[in-house]
């Protein structure tokens, strides 16, 4: 896997994005609005049921920014994630004519996920303004909290994509297994209502230290990165190297396979 | 001088089995308990299998600017090949070394998105086939007149007729221009007109000094186009040298029904399949597969049904070697028990031209299709012929006549114009 091999195909990634992206949206009466749809009726649904009635605490801040703060990387990172396992399989015929690096293929997944990100984005901006939250300076460091979701996403991905390509249940897992990693992910609920003594373990998700993170970089509230945040951006990185590898073995035969 | 292409001994190995579904995680886990790290392994197992070598014991060089036909069978191993060369898929044993940019064409229109625009498309296919954006933009207009397409390039591509996607597949793909071509069958599409423009393009290519390796089962534009030819068989290189060696060879082996019979196995027992076939004929043919008179013949398929078949619907097709259709059939209204069946077309005379032809069988219920077989091995034609010794007014038929010349009038003269009969066979 050379990633000067990658570089030369670029234009092609560039051209899968822009394909996903476009077709994602051709022929539908609300466009791009869908990317914001999504988590903003989750933040209704949350405020509603999570905050209003349960009374979930959230660090002082109002029920929607709370929430909002969380969804915005959370889908991001979901559909990234389906996108990713989905995209060998999906594309099937281009990989069995064509050569180029298989790699293209979850990261192209991956990358096309953050168009919907910057429309949901619009929507937070939208938000906090009308909630008059004004972000510190640690709002500088929120470029390094997507940039961590999103190798988070990728990392997962490449495991899961590799993996569909050879059982095709994996598919079906992915949406189940991201249910249960949202509630075990500080989204529907501040990080303070985990015990002291078991937040390592909960740090050892690395979407807690990023959504934590994405939150407090946003709103000055919350849960600065600290050790367990270092812990698991390690765990990514692990995630990551391992992924690309077994992607890579992968990749030889999964013209074959698929 | 290096060759653009060198390949060295490559094989390439398959397995076959029960593919009923794919591998589910639920099987594997049930395996995990005793070997835990095969289920991380590639390519999972699937119970009862066997191998096949598509390709085996394959060596050849191909120098730069030379134009390489590769001939052979369908199943011959040629579009496996190329897939190798193409690295869309790994050898499992030798190698091969190409060197200068590759461009594969193994389909064309790969890539196409129905959504999107002409235009859209256009810039897509082209960036999937290895082409760079500013390569594309700069080539544009050429692409779009010669797909013809001028008027539509902003509507989204499903708007479009089959042949205009076809053309525009090929314009695409014709302004390619890399340093190594491989083209497998995507010749033949679009109407006579435009495959006279396709071919024209291939002939600005080679002459180009391009490198190019193209799979074709039109011997005429293997003729034209190649200085060199390949001819695979059953996975083995059978014969490697000058166009007109290779293809004659190839022709006279299809017609003395010289076959390299490599029989699928179609067993299974989840799903109502078609077996088999074979041909009957009163006189003694040396294969089943060859036909070799122009009397009466007898066609047999095997049609296993594992469930029982109401109102059913069963099609027969015959087709050339350049998938033309030469005949078809339809039979409705069946009604079977499970177990197996033959299904049987009897007829007084097959008038086929000399060569390989390819039966397809299908079976419905009810608008659902069951089974679709586009039977192996293919049927090979080897009568005598008794067409236009002409390539070009041979015709796609064999047709037993008898000619009679007889004088209706002599010029100047009140004779009773004789009866002259002559046989002419």
């Amino acid at each position: 896997m050379s990633l000067r091999e990658l570089w030369a195909y670029r234009e092609l990634l560039y051209f899968f994005i822009w394909r996903d992206v476009k077709v994602r949206y051709k022929q539908t009466a609300v466009g791009a609005a869908w990317a914001v749809l999504q988590p903003f009726f989750t933040m209704l649904v949350f405020s509603l049921f999570f905050g209003r009635l349960a009374k979930l605490p959230t660090n002082g801040l109002p029920y929607p920014i709370f929430y909002y703060c969380a969804l915005l990387p959370w889908t991001y990172f979901a559909a990234s994630l389906q996108n990713a396992t989905n995209v060998v399989v999906e594309q099937q015929r281009l990989v069995t004519r064509i050569y180029f690096p298989r790699l293209v293929l979850p990261i192209s997944a991956v990358l096309s996920g953050l168009v919907d990100f910057v429309v949901a984005f619009g929507m937070l901006l939208a938000l906090m303004i009308y909630y008059h939250i004004i972000p510190g300076r640690a709002v500088l460091l929120l470029p390094a909290f997507l940039l961590l979701t999103l190798l988070t996403a990728l990392g997962f991905g490449l495991w899961l994509s590799a993996l569909n390509a050879m059982y095709r249940d994996v598919r079906y897992i992915v949406p189940f297994v991201v249910q249960f990693w949202m509630f075990a992910s500080p989204v529907a609920y501040s990080t303070s209502l985990v015990p002291e003594r078991w937040r390592w373990l909960y740090g050892l998700n690395p979407m807690a230290g990023v959504i934590e993170g994405f939150r407090w970089a946003l709103t000055g509230v919350g849960f600065p990165p600290g050790p367990l945040f270092a812990a698991s951006a390690c765990g990514v990185v692990v995630v990551l190297l391992g992924g690309l590898f077994y992607f890579g073995r992968m990749e030889g035969t999964v013209a074959d396979i698929v | 001088m290096k060759p653009a292409i060198q390949v060295e001994a490559i094989g390439k190995r398959y397995r076959i089995g029960q593919r009923r579904r794919y591998l589910t995680l639920r099987d594997r886990l049930g395996g995990f308990v005793h070997a835990p790290a095969r289920l991380l392994k590639r390519a999972p197992s699937l119970g009862r299998q066997r191998e096949i070598w598509a390709l085996r014991d394959v060596t050849f060089q191909v120098q730069p600017g030379e134009v390489v036909g590769v001939i052979g069978r369908n199943g011959a191993g040629k579009t496996t090949l190329l897939k190798i060369l193409s690295r869309v898929t790994q050898p499992s044993v030798g190698w091969a070394e190409i060197r200068g940019t590759l461009g594969s064409l193994l389909e064309v229109g790969t890539g196409f998105h129905p959504e999107l625009t002409g235009r859209e498309n256009i810039f897509l296919n082209g960036a999937i086939l290895g082409m760079r954006r500013r390569e594309i933009a700069r080539k544009f207009e050429e692409i779009v007149g010669f797909a013809d397409v001028a008027e539509f390039l902003d509507t989204p591509l499903k708007h479009y007729s089959t042949g205009m996607q076809t053309r525009l597949a090929f314009a695409v793909a014709a302004h390619f221009e890399p340093e190594i071509l491989l083209v497998d069958e995507v010749l033949a599409v679009g109407d006579l007109a435009f495959q006279k423009k396709c071919l024209g393009k291939m002939d600005e290519a080679a002459r180009g000094g391009r490198t190019i390796v193209l799979v074709s089962h039109q011997m005429n534009q293997i003729r034209r186009l190649c200085t060199r030819a390949i001819w695979m068989d059953a996975g083995r290189l059978r014969m490697d040298g000058a166009t007109a060696e290779v293809v004659s060879g190839y022709e006279s082996a299809m017609s003395r029904g010289d076959l390299n019979d490599r029989p699928e196995s179609r067993e299974s027992e989840a799903k109502t399949r078609f077996l088999g076939w074979r041909l009957e004929c009163p006189a003694e043919t040396p294969s089943r597969h060859l036909l070799d008179s122009l009397g009466e013949v007898a066609i047999h398929f095997e049609l296993r049904l594992t469930e029982p078949l109401r109102h059913g619907h069963h099609g027969v097709a015959l087709f050339s070697a350049d998938r033309e259709l030469i005949w078809g059939k339809a039979v409705n209204g069946l009604n079977l028990e499970p177990g197996l069946h033959r299904i049987s077309y009897t007829f007084a005379c097959l008038p086929l031209r000399p060569g390989p032809y390819f039966w397809r069988v299908s079976l419905w219920q009810d608008h659902e299709l069951i089974d679709l077989w586009d039977c192996l091995p293919e049927m090979v034609v080897a009568t005598p012929n008794l067409q236009h010794p002409r390539d070009e007014w041979s015709g796609v038929l064999n047709i037993p006549c008898e000619v009679t010349l007889r004088e209706i009038e002599a010029a100047g003269s009140s004779e009773q114009p004789g009866l002259v009969r002559a046989s002419y066979l």
